[in-house]
């Protein structure tokens, strides 16, 4: 991630804006975020956390499905680091394979939902206006509007039986065996989709309100005059000029479809069994008594999780600050 | 403005219309059929026919939409499945008002905290009080409710034996003075919900409050009060304070939502029999009628909300003029 900050405003802004030479505002940003000190803290938890997931199939000791019936809610121990849950399974292979969930559904839902729909959709209603623009936005207005928690909970409930079945033909059809469907895997994709649908709003105004400014700038019309096409000017000139809020939005959002995966997980809606979430971690922990009886259950997963939040959160607000050339 | 209150209105009954299609489309594509509980053990198909007419659950789609419309245009938005003999309207509207108690009350404290917090820590800048203020309360905003009130409970219900661990007694208790003196308290199911759902609240709002009041001590008329000699509680009092509160009004609908959305979780962990525990258990039951009238609801309140926040904006801030930039 910090690599895509200092590469994307590095493009070259070519002979079409001499008035923008020397610092784009993306190496600005930069520069300013790398002297924050808590925002550099909060990306290396971020790191910890993404890295973890990435590497779990290497870090994690254990399967994480892997039941030891005889151990079961064990405090850590020198076998089981962070000790084992209900079920006998070890809470930090759980844990890594819970961050890998979750990295997998933010890079999704960021990917699909936020660049592809919401940039897409920005770009479009910006540079073309007129009743597309006003077709876009008022969609827009209607995603808004919903309440988005109850709608995702019952999109989620009542379309996976149809995905699961969709699941099964694919692997019926392919030479997939049963890694869809055994894994949880589909679920993945549930989740992901309607996450989406619900992600790409804030990113498209935003964009769409900076697209608006540009169009009118110098640069924009002479490459209008000399005769560029549509995408030429859109990938040439507007997409560099708009990376940084890409970024900006993207890492605002984060934390938000991180935490909506671990609730609708929570919820029994979200990614299934045997898939290893903090959303179902922090389920099997919660009730009073549980807690009494068996702390790590809910504190291995609310530690990792709240330190995420508070990642996410603090470098939102960093990246805001920097923007606001603070 | 008033053309654009009105554009904005005319625009509410559409979005309306929309957001209950889809979801009656979403809810239809689901698996089960709820008929099938409800027709219980002992199904004869012609009865089952038949109930499916009077539930209006026969032919497409789009006719059972229609059917669905005209009746929730007079009002009408069906029977529960759930608890059957009860119309939507008299279960949600009860419950919705134990909801927006809790909800109004939590944004009281949100504000009644936040704001003394958000001045001290302005007060106090360049000392280590003031981050350590800001970063306390945004790690406690990073905490998720449902993270949050298993160990609320662990500690107040079970260890201390103080409070009782759910459910719901109404505002308020009686307590008797020596058998003569009504004193009404608080009742005691309200401490842990109130507790969970504005703890996330406080950084949002105290960090604004402390920017804006920084920004307002910067300004030139504060310097002018101080260099005619004006003693410093006045200049706080009357200068600094209304100005740096102005803003905070922009974030009651931020606010709001968030504890809206805290709600839907502490109802359920704690057994509040509020509009987020229904909805959760029409959800996992697929009681249609209710999903619909609360989604349809919602989505009414959500967007009023958002119109009146807009307008408070310009009764605050008489420099923005809406329609004018509509396009932000």
């Amino acid at each position: 991630m910090t690599s895509a900050v200092a590469e994307t405003p590095a493009a070259p802004q070519g002979d079409a804006a001499p008035g923008l030479s020397g610092v784009s505002p993306g190496a600005m940003l930069w520069r300013r975020l790398r002297r924050k000190r808590l925002a550099l803290v909060s990306m290396v938890v971020i790191a910890i956390v993404y890295g973890a997931g990435i590497l779990a199939p290497v870090l994690a000791p254990y399967s994480y499905a892997e039941q030891n019936l005889e151990r079961t809610l064990e405090g850590p121990s020198s076998d089981y680091w962070l000790g084992t849950d209900r079920l006998g399974r070890d809470m930090l292979s759980r844990t890594l394979y819970s961050a890998r969930t979750t990295l997998i559904l933010t890079v999704a839902v960021v990917l699909s939902g936020s660049v592809v729909l919401g940039v897409g959709l920005g770009l479009l209603s910006g540079y073309r206006g007129g009743w597309v623009d006003g077709a876009i936005m008022r969609v827009g207005d209607i995603f808004g509007s919903v309440p988005g928690l109850p709608m995702l909970i019952l999109i989620n409930a009542t379309t996976r039986p149809r995905v699961d079945e969709l699941a099964r033909w694919v692997e019926e059809h392919t030479i997939l065996s049963n890694e869809l469907t055994t894994t949880g895997g589909a679920s993945y994709f549930t989740v992901a989709v309607a996450l989406s649908l619900f992600a790409w709003v804030g990113m498209a105004r935003v964009i769409r309100a900076q697209v608006l400014q540009l169009r009118e700038r110098d640069f924009v019309l002479a490459a209008q005059a000399t005769g560029a096409t549509g995408a030429r000017v859109i990938g040439r000139h507007l997409l560099p000029n708009i990376a940084f809020l890409i970024i900006l939005s993207v890492s605002a959002g984060l934390g938000a479809i991180a935490g909506s995966e671990i609730v609708l997980t929570w919820f029994g809606v979200g990614v299934q069994p045997p898939a290893a979430s903090f959303g179902q971690m922090i389920f099997a922990g919660s009730g009073a008594r549980t807690f009494q009886a068996h702390p790590h259950l809910l504190l291995v997963p609310a530690v990792v999780v709240t330190a995420l939040m508070f990642a996410f959160n603090l470098l939102g607000d960093a990246l805001n600050d920097a923007m606001r050339g603070q | 403005m008033a053309v654009y209150i009105v554009r904005r209105l005319i625009w509410l009954p559409f979005i309306l219309l929309v957001v209950s299609f889809a979801t009656f489309s979403i809810a239809r594509f689901g698996p089960g059929d709820p008929l099938a509980v409800a027709a219980g053990q002992f199904r004869d198909p012609e009865i089952l026919a038949q109930v499916r007419a009077e539930r209006g659950l026969d032919g497409s789609v789009l006719e059972q939409y229609g059917r669905w419309l005209s009746a929730a245009l007079r009002g009408d938005f069906g029977e529960s499945f759930l608890q059957q003999g009860f119309s939507v309207s008299e279960l949600i509207f009860p419950k919705m008002w134990i909801s927006a108690q809790l909800g109004l009350i939590a944004l009281v404290i949100v504000f009644a905290l936040g704001i003394p917090l958000g001045l001290l820590a302005s007060r106090l800048s360049g000392t280590w009080i003031d981050p350590f203020i800001i970063s306390t309360l945004l790690f406690l905003r990073a905490i998720p409710v449902i993270v949050l009130i298993p160990p609320l409970l662990w500690l107040f219900a079970l260890q201390l034996n103080l409070l009782p661990v759910g459910g719901w007694g109404g505002l308020f208790d009686i307590w008797w003075l020596g058998g003569v003196v009504a004193i009404p308290i608080p009742d005691p199911h309200l401490y842990l919900p109130l507790m969970a759902m504005s703890i996330g609240g406080f950084g949002g709002v105290a960090r604004l409050v402390r920017i804006t009041a920084l920004e307002v001590q910067g300004e030139d008329y504060i310097r002018t009060a101080r260099a005619k000699g004006l003693p410093e509680s006045v200049i706080s009092g009357r200068h600094v304070l209304p100005n740096s509160l102005l803003p905070v009004v922009t974030v009651i609908g931020f606010a709001l939502t968030s504890i809206i959305e805290g709600a839907f979780f502490v109802e359920v962990l704690l057994g509040i029999p509020g509009i987020g525990r229904f909805t959760f258990e029409a959800v996992v039951s697929r009681d249609y009628d209710v999903i619909l009238a609360m989604t349809v609801i919602t989505s009414a309140v959500f967007v009023l909300m958002n119109l009146l926040v807009e307008i408070s904006y310009t009764f605050i801030d008489p420099r923005i003029r809406l329609g004018a930039s509509a396009a932000t």
